[in-house]
């Protein structure tokens, strides 16, 4: 249609087209150059499944996407997290790492600094939704556990617990929850840039046990 | 090289981080139980990410095939504005805006600028696949397959015509936030194109408020002037119209030829329709030949001048690094000009990394944005030059034609144009 429009001189078709095929050169290089840079950067060692690549053959693998994570070791539990997420109720929630946890009688993640008593009285929690489970073991052990649907992620027992105890209680993102956007809002706010693009397939990074 | 000596002090910290952390964790011994309770696992959740990346990649390949075949084949209106609903239905509320082309501007600039950042393969496909469809087929992709403009082509009530000189104004504000994103995803600042996303929010339904505002504002806007987003913010829209005017095909208002009945010149919201151009007198050419000529001259001034103006800002632009907002902090708290501390500046003393190498960082980064500034300030001085000396250009054009770069292939013109009746009726006979 628009091609056997006679009226154009063919000099402009011309110059049109050769600039039709250099724009195409310049994506082309674009995609070749972004694609072997992450080519070499998977190499090199961006790969998280086993370390540097040891050629496993899972071509696909390299190419996979990527989705926010939070560095347990470099957040400070600011509380942004609660705040800054796009969605209503964040996607951030705390987790607990049961084998770090020192299953405390008084756990400093689940009770006020003062606690009037040491029981789980809502006045005494720390939590300001209650997420937190506390169920006796044996004595003098206490399993903490997250309720997730009631977590807002504000990190409030993560401060507590990595002050005073093992650290076991962290802040991550839940990815059933995330809608992995292109520049996380959180990430944008934290103040100890701990957010981190981790691959989409293996999108945790929990704190492992230090004994063992 | 700047931003690699940053990442690899930030590992050495974390590393330092993690040791101090692994030493806590032995504050209490973990319990050896007698009555062989066992530890529960901790659930981690799996993302959708992993399959819904290829499906997005094939649903976007298949859209804009189609999007392309009903515009320049099949030229229905109503067929296009059904592919426009499913686009917006899948790419903006199912998959919730993310990612999308536009946004993935950022990603590849960043790719070139961060030695650590790598783009995933998904987003080289969204970011290749419109422009290379663009560039064959004009802007199908802008038609039906982008979400943000299907929600604008949905909300679009009562259109007014926007002057030109008014249109070809504000569309500088897309060229100028265009630059601005490629500098901040080049330094490392910011995503603003994502952090600005007006429509992201509806999609989403909840996020900022401040952007669900604005979001609100584009739409109301946008049920009586067509298309706000796409015409004078969207940075990849000017992207868009630079390759599609140089396209291989695009849509033409008639199927045939144009008997200038006129029908269809009020039938674009969006402005794109362009007159016969009448032919000029001698006066008026020798006119335009001293404009152009001066306008010639004036080029590399404006260029020159944005350039200086670019520089001079520098110091503004760099504050959206948060490196560098922290390292005026950590200064500030320093010299003893503010009380108390911030979040950040907290948590970069638990870093143990010395101030003056924080403040090196910012000055580093200060210096990538002076030469950023200039460069973006002789960008939009080139812009405003062009433009300038393409308002002076006659060009050849005998029928109503659809101007290349503006036209959004939304299908609209086909349904005045009294020749496409007739051929279509020709058709229904056969
Ligand atoms: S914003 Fe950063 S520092 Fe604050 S709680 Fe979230 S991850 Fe931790
Ligand atoms: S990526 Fe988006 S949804 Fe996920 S945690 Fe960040 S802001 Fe929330
Ligand atoms: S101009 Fe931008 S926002 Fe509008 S349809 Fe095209 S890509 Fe989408």
């Amino acid at each position: 249609m628009a091609e056997k429009s006679p009226d154009r001189p063919d000099r402009r078709q011309f110059l049109a087209e050769t600039m039709r095929y250099a724009a195409l050169g310049v994506f082309g290089a674009i995609g070749g150059i972004t694609l072997a840079k992450r080519h070499r950067l998977v190499k090199e060692g961006l790969c998280t499944e086993d370390g540097p690549c040891s050629g496993c053959s899972q071509f696909v693998k390299c190419y996979r996407p990527q989705v926010w994570q939070i560095d347990p070791y470099k957040c400070t539990a600011c509380g942004n997290c609660a705040t800054h997420c796009v969605l209503e109720e964040s996607a951030v929630k705390c987790v607990q790492v049961y084998p770090i946890c020192g299953y405390c009688k008084i756990c400093f993640g689940f009770f006020e600094p003062n606690p009037y008593e040491i029981d789980e009285g809502a006045e005494n929690q720390l939590c300001p939704t209650g997420a937190i489970l506390r169920e006796f073991i044996e004595d003098p052990y206490y399993e903490y556990t997250i309720d997730e649907s009631l977590c807002i992620g504000c990190g409030k027992c993560v401060k507590g617990c990595n002050t005073f105890g093992n650290g076991s209680f962290f802040l991550q993102v839940r990815h059933d929850r995330c809608e992995n956007c292109n520049e996380c809002a959180i990430a944008a706010a934290c103040p100890s840039d701990a957010f981190v693009r981790v691959p989409a397939d293996n999108p945790y990074l929990l704190k492992k046990a230090g004994h063992s | 090289m700047i931003r690699f000596r940053y990442i690899v002090i930030g590992l050495a910290a974390v590393l330092i981080l993690g040791g101090l952390v692994r030493a806590a964790e032995s504050r209490f011994p973990p319990p050896e139980f007698e009555n062989g309770h066992e530890f529960p696992q901790t659930t981690t959740p799996q993302t959708r990410e992993g399959v819904f990346a290829y499906i997005d990649s094939i649903v976007l390949l298949g859209t804009l095939g189609l999007a392309t075949y009903l515009a320049l084949k099949k030229r229905r209106r109503k067929a296009i504005l059904g592919l426009t609903v499913f686009s917006l239905l899948y790419f903006g509320f199912y998959r919730e805006g993310c990612i999308c082309p536009i946004g993935a501007i950022q990603n590849v600039t960043m790719s070139f600028f961060d030695p650590l950042y790598a783009v995933p393969i998904v987003v080289i496909i969204f970011f290749l696949l419109p422009l290379i469809f663009t560039l064959f087929f004009g802007r199908t992709f802008c038609s039906s397959v982008c979400p943000l403009g299907a929600i604008q082509e949905i909300v679009l009530l009562k259109p007014i015509s926007v002057p030109r000189w008014l249109e070809s104004g504000l569309r500088l504000f897309a060229y100028l936030y265009l630059g601005l994103a490629i500098l901040f995803a080049a330094t490392g600042s910011a995503f603003l194109i994502c952090r600005y996303d007006p429509f992201v929010g509806f999609f989403r339904l909840s996020g900022n408020a401040n952007i669900l505002v604005f979001g609100a504002c584009f739409l109301i806007v946008g049920m009586f002037v067509g298309r706000p987003y796409c015409r004078f913010l969207c940075p990849l829209g000017v992207i868009f119209r630079q390759i599609s005017r140089i396209s291989k095909k695009r849509v033409t208002i008639t199927p045939d030829e144009c008997i200038k009945c006129r029908l269809c010149e009020e039938s674009c919201p969006y402005g794109a329709i362009q007159k016969p151009a009448e032919q000029w007198t001698k006066e008026q050419y020798k006119k335009s030949k001293i404009r152009i000529a001066f306008l010639l001259i004036l080029l590399p001034v404006l260029i020159f001048l944005g350039g200086m103006i670019g520089k001079s800002v520098k110091n503004t632009l760099a504050q959206m690094h948060p490196t560098v907002r922290l390292a005026e902090r950590v200064r500030m708290e320093e010299t003893g000009q503010v009380e108390g501390t911030t979040d950040a500046s907290d948590a970069f003393r638990t870093t143990g990394v010395e101030n003056v190498e924080l403040y090196e960082q910012a000055s580093n980064i200060r210096q990538s944005f002076g030469l950023g500034g200039i460069l973006l300030g002789a960008f939009l001085g080139f812009i405003i030059g062009m433009k300038l000396i393409l308002v002076s250009v006659w060009r050849e054009r005998k029928d109503y034609e659809a101007d290349r770069a503006s036209c959004f292939a939304c299908g609209r013109c086909f349904e005045y144009c009294p020749v496409e009746h007739k051929k279509r009726n020709e058709r229904k006979q056969q």
